[in-house]
């Protein structure tokens, strides 16, 4: 008993400086000579809040040896690639790298969100507010996977520009499909799992067709803005496991890539709007259209 | 809207967490010189990776002969992680490119 609480209280305690971390290397990044210690402090805290996780969450019990080979094997897995990526892309290849790993966090977060739901019907408890915390998570986390995937392409020169003619009004009405779908998944206590992969879908789609038109030249503010919507799904889960360190890092990265979002905005001089509706720029279809 | 109202009761603190870390986000990058915005916007994407906490607890949490949640659980795991270590060492070469440069 003792020593689950003693467990319980390092794992919370690492959550915190995490947290901290996490607020610090944010600061020390947007100062030039600060920039590089700020990296590696929040990497550090990330590490931390890992294993502090893995050790300390669930009490071990042998049962469960394959959960934690799986576990380990996914981490190893992930570093070996995710570091054979990092060092190989050239420099000029960079923002597309983001990109893609922005649209890792995404996919990560609606898996996630895919788990608990199936969870949730197998006799979890059912309150619609959790629900709609997981049914967000699906939406943002695969709208930022697909959409990341595209603007990945596009920098790598793999996808041309392609506005569908009459995209807004399909966008718009995607939009409407996706909330309505989730409203009824919500809100009717009928937990259908091919309603939830139709959701998955949809949402792949809309983010598929909401980077699609937007010119090459306004990529790195669709990646920051999609970056944010990733700290956001981040930060359901949070919602969902009552988690501060999956909360506070998702919520400063989606505030955050907000404001950034905006500022990279006006410092090309466009609005945000223009880059999203507008969609002229860079190789993409004119458009008369000005803020 | 009754649980909704019970889910806004029993979740306040983390709704005032996830308010102030709001404002705190915005106040902590708001000096941003503009060569540092993809560097902070890379920096940024590693830390969204804390989602793979969230992986981690699945596969905890997941009963041994659930199949379904061990193996997406497993792919969480694989990309959360890919987007940790991937933003960390991305941003890191991105701001040792920037050291140079100064010299």
């Amino acid at each position: 008993m003792n020593t689950t609480i003693l467990g319980l209280s390092i794992l919370e305690l690492s959550y915190i400086v995490a947290s901290v971390t996490f607020i610090l290397g944010l600061k020390m990044l947007s100062s030039p000579d600060k920039a590089r210690k700020g990296n590696l402090i929040a990497g550090y805290g990330m590490g931390l809040a890992i294993a502090a996780t893995i050790l300390f969450k669930e009490e071990f019990s042998a049962d469960k040896w394959l959960n934690y080979s799986l576990i380990l094997a996914g981490l190893v897995v992930g570093t070996v690639i995710g570091m054979r990526m990092a060092i190989k892309v050239k420099m000029t290849a960079m923002p597309q790298m983001v990109s893609f790993f922005n649209g890792m966090g995404g996919a990560c977060a609606g898996v996630i969100s895919l788990v608990e739901f199936d969870h949730l019907r197998h006799g979890g408890e059912i309150s619609a507010g959790m629900l709609i915390v997981i049914l967000l998570g699906l939406i943002i986390g695969s709208v930022s996977f697909s959409g990341s995937m595209i603007a990945y392409g596009k920098l790598e020169e793999k996808i041309a520009d392609k506005a569908l003619p009459a995209g807004q009004i399909i966008n718009i009405g995607l939009l409407v499909a996706i909330f309505g779908l989730a409203g009824y998944l919500a809100f009717s206590g009928h937990l259908s799992m091919p309603l939830m992969y139709t959701l998955l879908i949809l949402s792949l789609l809309y983010g598929v067709l909401f980077v699609m038109p937007i010119g090459g030249a306004d990529m790195p503010v669709v990646i920051s803005l999609l970056n944010s919507f990733t700290g956001m799904a981040a930060a359901f889960g949070g919602f969902l496991y009552g988690n501060q360190a999956m909360l506070t890092g998702g919520i400063l990265v989606g505030s955050a890539g907000t404001i950034l979002t905006v500022l990279m905005c006006t410092a090309m001089n466009r609005s945000l709007t223009n880059v999203i509706i507008g969609s002229f720029g860079g190789g993409g279809a004119a458009s008369t259209k000005s803020g | 809207m009754e649980e909704i109202l019970s889910l806004f009761y029993e979740n306040r603190e983390f709704i005032f967490l996830i308010i102030v870390s709001i404002f705190l986000g915005i106040e902590v990058i708001s000096n941003v010189p503009a060569v540092l915005h993809t560097p902070l916007m890379s920096g940024a994407n590693a830390i969204h990776g804390v989602v793979i906490i969230g992986s981690i607890i699945i596969m905890l949490q997941a009963d041994p002969s659930n199949y379904y949640a061990l193996i997406l659980g497993f792919l969480a795991v694989i990309l959360g992680t890919l987007n940790v270590v991937g933003g960390f060492v991305v941003t890191n070469r991105m701001l040792e490119m920037f050291k140079k440069k100064a010299k």
